[in-house]
């Protein structure tokens, strides 16, 4: 009955993704959600399980992660994870997530910030609101922090993954507002540096012009899919930052944090035996 | 005695008392307060001892009202939907009368005013941040100009709260009001078997049960604290899944470009309860921070969402049968 042949593709296509392992992790997270399974964001449960099903197995058999230094991650409690970002598409921080929802340390619920212009475009708005992700704006940083949330921040933005394959493993300006937030709600940093991502997407170019006329970051000439390079991720100890007392301050603040982060990276360049 | 006690009763002016809502918080208060009902459509019909009037509120003839009882409280409920009137006529309605009565609760030393507003005054915009507090700009009337009426009762109310502190206003912002008798532009398009939904958007929104409203209001009179609040639960669903909770079907409206959904709802003339100007909260989320409100007044709704869908649910079925 080729109508029954649907539907049972689709399950064991899920039981495959969704593994008893995995829903296990998912339990162990915790995170409170309304009587529909939301929280205020649009995260969602079920479509985070599938999710992470699948991001998972582009971590452990596509991309081939190794994660050091997960042990630094604290188990509860607001969180800023900040790292280097690379690589065009946001796959780095798709890895990152999966390494902090999968850690045998305590695994966690991650909130990426996601580009301003994603909740106007249909289904994939709310599709990645379901995974957790969530625009990035300060307030909804703070309301999460104050809800003990974890947050994912690339402080370079669109400087970092947009960069060319030239200048892979250069750190771009970073912004200082993730520092702001670490101050005003205590909440400690973890860096993280992140090793091969710049090489899932070598971009030789950016074609500005066509981008700012498609309303787009950035739009470079490079591989159509992202290539199955190896990933090295280094977390880094947590630290946390009485609020500073000068704006110049701040900025010595998130240089320590950068130079952190650089010494993450030059850790996973040494520990990565081939690129693919 | 029974009269004397009758005489230290506070006496409270209810507006917009055809209202489910209001008939609600009347029901509440009647008893401990003396109630005046008053309605700008019609006399409506009340127990026993509360005196009802049908005004104008931006008319002169309300102030007759003031005349006639020593009134201690106002709540104010009453005003046009957005789909009732013209754009005119509803902003002399709600705006200069919000405003007529403010002056004639100074004038008569009127001590305590609350006004029920909309979470529509945030706007609903693809940049908003999820739990918006009070502070947050309102934005409606960047959206649309079928909502600046709103916005500006709440500027006039703060202008009023800041200037004259002896009202001692309270403005209330809750999220969807749902139940029994609710006619707002939710309520109605929940009513309805076939719901229109714009393909590819989910937004998440609140719910509230008219009677947890009601419970809200009386708690703020009671309380009475000055200020702006946010009343919404901890309780989050997109609308399309209530629109199934509800028991009813989803009409696809295709979402792009934005002016086509608007102009199916005008062409169609959905009006009452997918109007043009509130495409966009079928689009986006306006997600209300509570917690003030629910610290403040030590207030928690008692019916969960599948409570209230369920009235729309059972609504549908004893249409149904025959």
């Amino acid at each position: 009955m080729p109508g029954f042949a649907k539907p049972h593709f689709a399950e064991k296509l899920y039981a495959r993704l969704v593994t008893p392992e995995l829903e296990r992790w998912v339990a162990s997270i915790p995170k409170p959600v309304g009587s529909y399974g939301y929280d205020p964001w649009g995260y969602n449960e079920d479509r985070f399980k599938l999710a992470l099903g699948v991001a998972k197995w582009l971590y452990d058999r596509y991309f081939r992660v190794t994660a050091h230094g997960l042990e630094h991650v604290p188990k509860t409690g607001r969180l800023l994870v900040v790292a280097n970002h690379s690589g065009q598409l946001p796959m780095d921080g798709v890895l990152l997530g999966v390494a902090l929802a999968t850690n045998p340390h305590g695994p966690r619920l991650a909130r990426a910030m996601i580009e301003r212009f994603f909740p106007t475009v249909p289904w994939i708005g709310n599709y990645l609101n379901a995974l957790g992700g969530v625009i990035g704006d300060p307030l909804n940083c703070s309301k999460m922090l104050e809800l003990e949330e974890a947050i994912i921040v690339f402080p370079e933005g669109v400087r970092g993954s947009g960069k060319l394959y030239k200048h892979r493993y250069q750190l771009q300006r970073f912004g200082a507002g993730f520092m702001h937030l670490a101050m005003n709600h205590q909440a400690p940093i973890v860096p993280v540096g992140i090793v091969g991502c710049e090489e899932t997407m070598p971009a030789i170019a950016n074609l500005r012009p066509l981008a700012r006329w498609l309303g787009l970051p950035y739009l470079p000439v490079a591989p159509p899919v992202p290539l199955p390079a190896r990933v090295v991720l280094n977390f880094g100890a947590p630290r946390s930052f009485a609020p500073a007392a000068s704006e110049a301050e701040v900025n010595e603040r998130v240089e320590e944090v950068k130079a952190q982060i650089r010494a993450l990276i030059d850790a996973g360049l040494k520990q990565r035996k081939s690129v693919f | 005695m029974a009269v004397a006690s009758e005489q230290r009763k506070k006496t409270v002016l209810v507006t917009g008392a055809a209202g489910s809502l209001a008939r609600r918080v009347i029901g509440r208060l009647h008893g401990p307060y003396r109630v005046i009902a008053v309605d700008f459509r019609q006399k409506v019909e009340t127990d026993a001892g509360i005196p009802s009037y049908r005004v104008e509120y931006h008319k002169r003839g309300f102030e007759d009202i003031f005349l006639a009882h020593p009134i201690d409280a106002v709540i104010h409920i009453g005003r046009f939907f957005p789909h009732e009137k013209t754009r005119d006529l509803r902003y002399n309605a709600n705006v200069l009368g919000t405003k007529h009565l403010l002056d004639l609760a100074r004038k008569y030393g009127v001590g305590q005013v609350l006004i029920h507003s909309t979470y529509f005054v945030y706007g609903a915009s693809p940049y908003n941040p999820a739990l918006l507090d009070e502070d947050a700009p309102l934005k409606a009337s960047e959206v649309t100009q079928d909502l600046v009426d709103a916005v500006e009762v709440e500027s006039l109310a703060n202008i009023y709260l800041w200037k004259y502190p002896q009202l001692n206003i309270t403005i209330l912002r809750p999220c969807n009001v749902l139940g029994p008798g609710v006619r707002n532009s939710m309520s109605l398009l929940l009513s309805r078997r076939l719901a229109p939904v714009l393909v590819g958007f989910a937004p998440l929104m609140q719910f509230l049960h008219v009677e947890d409203m009601a419970a809200a209001i009386e708690c703020a009179f009671q309380g009475n604290r000055p200020g702006i609040y946010n009343v919404a639960p901890e309780d989050y669903v997109p609308y399309p899944q209530a629109v199934e909770e509800c028991g009813c079907r989803k009409l696809p409206i295709p979402s792009i470009p934005p002016s086509l959904p608007r102009a199916i709802s005008r062409t169609l003339n959905w009006n009452a309860f997918f109007p043009p100007y509130l495409v966009n909260y079928f689009k986006y989320p306006v997600i209300l921070d509570g917690r003030l409100f629910r610290t403040t007044f030590g207030w928690k709704p008692k019916r969960t969402l599948n409570d209230i869908f369920s009235y729309y649910r059972k609504q549908k079925l004893a249409l149904a049968s025959p």
